[in-house]
């Protein structure tokens, strides 16, 4: 376990500023508790400095995971957001989507949203612009990157990808053996 | 019913050693005609004086039973016997009969996403016939029947709820954690109980799940992710290196790995392949993970110092002999009320083992009787050690032996030194440390010196 390098943290939130844009701040400057980042085997966890210190007693290859897991680094150095970050990416996400109840099904077992599955949209969000998605009544269900502006949306016929697939929580089940 | 009782122990003839031996190599009874006979050695065990036959004992009336009970359920013949010197003889064919039932599904409420009424309320809607367990939880729901995969509903992926029997929701409420405590869970995956701990506390302070199996940490990180709970530390030590990892925690739960004899509807294959030598292990075990999970404790902890022993298992040696094991070797712990307010008392006493008063205050649960696993709670209070007491002690006394010792340098002269009659053996001394280091000694002037005074 260390903290971020230079280097990984940009990458880290450069990712995150695709999804909450300004609020990322919100993560740094905590009213509550101070939080950090720290890196452990690839994977970016981000932790209270409380529960930090306490893990540090913990042996590198005995630690598992300490707080939330927002994702990992790539052999190739790139960052990939993982599914477990929704919960923070939800509350400060800048632009969001709805699917309508029969688009949940179809979302949580990978694919991408289609026109007829969308519900509401935010106004003027941007082409390839990161969006959180949400169900109809608001419970967070992925993340996703938009594949037209809100604008362009509208003459789309219903079988037209809307938000290109990126983490879904349906991830828990299927991919638990490579996530964690 | 007595009447008809003593009309059928007329007719029911306890076959005899040598009539079992021939059916055995028969090809055993007929299924029906076994069940038959359990209900009739048990008739006749209920009221032996009455009901048996002339110059049969009572030991052969439940050698047979046992074996019937072995070949009906499907038991090995040690485990049959130890289950069933459990109970009384009636109560011994419920708990048997339990074991073939499987327990209700139930699921526990997230309270860090949602709220029981709300979650219920988004089960219906998708066809879940459900229902809260009891009045003894909050959080519970007791599922009848549903037309969706519970495992997969779009609420249990967002972390609404969790998949939990109802009896692993109590050695928690045991605990009772506090808000901004340190808290260990000992042998936790796959997290059920560390993220009810975790909702309890509100995401404050800090648990540590621990499990000494790399590869069930995985689906522990998995659900302590997709609940939310974001105060947890996971790691994969063996529960026996604890304190020396990390110490001084408020509270600890052991849910120490057990033979499984409370879960039997669970896992049917506890039946065959549990030996004696498999309960002397896993108690040994048990024995040293409860005396390293009372170590770990903080003894001076404002809100807690509290340890949390449980099993799923019934059986003694795994529960009162493990807790009564602790309490003898750690002087500075007690047995407190578990905080449940059902469940059987602990035993105190079982087949001339007797046992501390306090294990009354340990709690068991049974599947005939409860309708949930088999299950055992203990709960410990962990004050300051006495030893520090002793120490103190220990310190003046040696403090006071110094004080005396210069007293008597100073009151008479006859301790007094002599410089002059030390010489010749500091200078000896000196040599011999020369010598040593391989130096050049200066010649022995000073042997004269030595002679007359040696």
């Amino acid at each position: 376990m260390r903290p971020l390098t230079e280097e990984e943290s940009k990458a880290v939130f450069t990712k995150l500023a695709n999804y909450i844009g300004k609020n990322l701040v919100h993560l740094i400057d905590r009213p509550d508790e101070p939080y950090c980042f720290r890196l452990h085997k690839d994977r970016v966890y981000y932790v209270s400095e409380s529960s930090m210190r306490l893990g540090i007693s913990v042996a590198r290859p005995n630690l598992i995971s300490l707080g939330t897991c927002f994702g990992k680094f790539s052999k190739g150095g790139k960052f990939k957001l993982h599914i477990s970050s929704l919960d923070y990416l939800a509350q400060y996400a800048k632009f969001k989507v709805w699917i309508k109840p029969n688009g949940e099904m179809p979302f949580l077992y990978g694919n991408h949203v289609l026109k007829a599955h969308l519900g509401r949209i935010t106004e003027d969000t941007p082409e390839h612009q990161g969006v959180v998605i949400y169900s109809m009544n608001d419970v967070p269900l992925g993340f996703g990157v938009t594949a037209r502006s809100t604008i362009d949306t509208r003459k789309l016929d219903p079988t037209a990808i809307i938000v290109f697939h990126q983490a879904d929580v349906g991830e828990y089940l299927r991919d638990e053996d490579t996530l964690f | 019913m007595d009447e008809l009782g003593d009309a059928d122990g007329e007719l029911f003839q306890l076959p005899t050693a040598e009539e079992r031996e021939a059916s055995k190599a028969n090809g055993g009874t007929d299924i029906l005609d076994i069940q038959r006979r359990m209900q009739m050695c048990v008739r006749v065990l209920g009221n032996f004086k009455k009901l048996a036959a002339n110059g049969r004992s009572r030991s052969e009336y439940i050698e047979q039973l046992l074996a019937d009970i072995g070949s009906y359920y499907g038991y090995n013949d040690f485990l049959a016997e130890k289950l069933f010197q459990l109970f009384p003889v009636s109560e011994a064919i419920d708990f048997f009969e339990a074991n073939e039932v499987p327990r209700p599904v139930t699921i526990r409420t997230n309270t860090l996403r949602t709220r029981r009424r709300d979650l219920a309320q988004a089960l219906i809607n998708r066809g879940v016939n459900l229902e809260p367990i009891g009045k003894w939880t909050n959080v519970g729901l007791q599922v009848f029947e549903s037309t969706v995969p519970i495992g997969a509903t779009p609420e249990y992926l967002a972390g609404h709820y969790m998949l939990q029997a109802a009896s692993s929701f109590l050695p928690v409420i045991a605990l009772s954690p506090q808000p901004n405590e340190r808290i260990l869970d000992m042998a936790s995956a796959p997290g059920g109980k560390a993220t009810y701990i975790s909702a309890l506390m509100q995401n404050t302070g800090v648990v540590f799940a621990n499990d000494s199996n790399k590869a069930r940490t995985k689906s522990l990180s998995a659900n302590v992710h997709r609940l939310g709970c974001k105060n947890v530390v996971i790691s994969a030590y063996d529960g026996r290196e604890f304190p020396k990892v990390m110490g001084g925690f408020d509270r600890v739960l052991l849910d120490a790995p057990c033979s499984g004899t409370g879960v039997i509807s669970k896992d049917p294959s506890v039946k065959i392949n549990k030996s004696f030598r498999d309960f002397t292990l896993l108690s040994h075990l048990q024995k040293q993970l409860v005396l390293c999970a009372i170590d770990s404790v903080n003894p001076e902890s404002r809100t807690g110092g509290y340890v949390v022993y449980s099993t799923c298992s019934v059986t003694v040696e795994e529960n009162e002999a493990v807790v009564d094991y602790a309490l003898r070797k750690r002087p500075n712990i007690k047995l407190v009320d578990t905080g449940l307010e059902f469940g059987r008392e602990g035993y105190t006493k079982y087949r001339g083992k007797v046992f501390s008063d306090k294990l009354s205050l340990t709690k068991r649960f049974y599947p005939h009787v409860h309708n949930m696993d088999g299950f055992f709670v203990a709960k410990f209070k962990v004050e300051k050690r006495f030893k520090i007491a002793n120490h103190d002690e220990k310190d003046v006394r040696s403090k006071t032996g110094i004080t005396s010792a210069e007293g008597e340098q100073g009151g008479d002269g006859d301790n007094v030194f002599d410089s002059d009659e030390d010489k010749p053996y500091l200078e000896e001394n000196k040599r011999r440390r020369m010598k040593a280091k391989g130096l050049r000694v200066p010649p022995r002037v000073s042997t004269q010196l030595l002679a007359p005074s040696a």
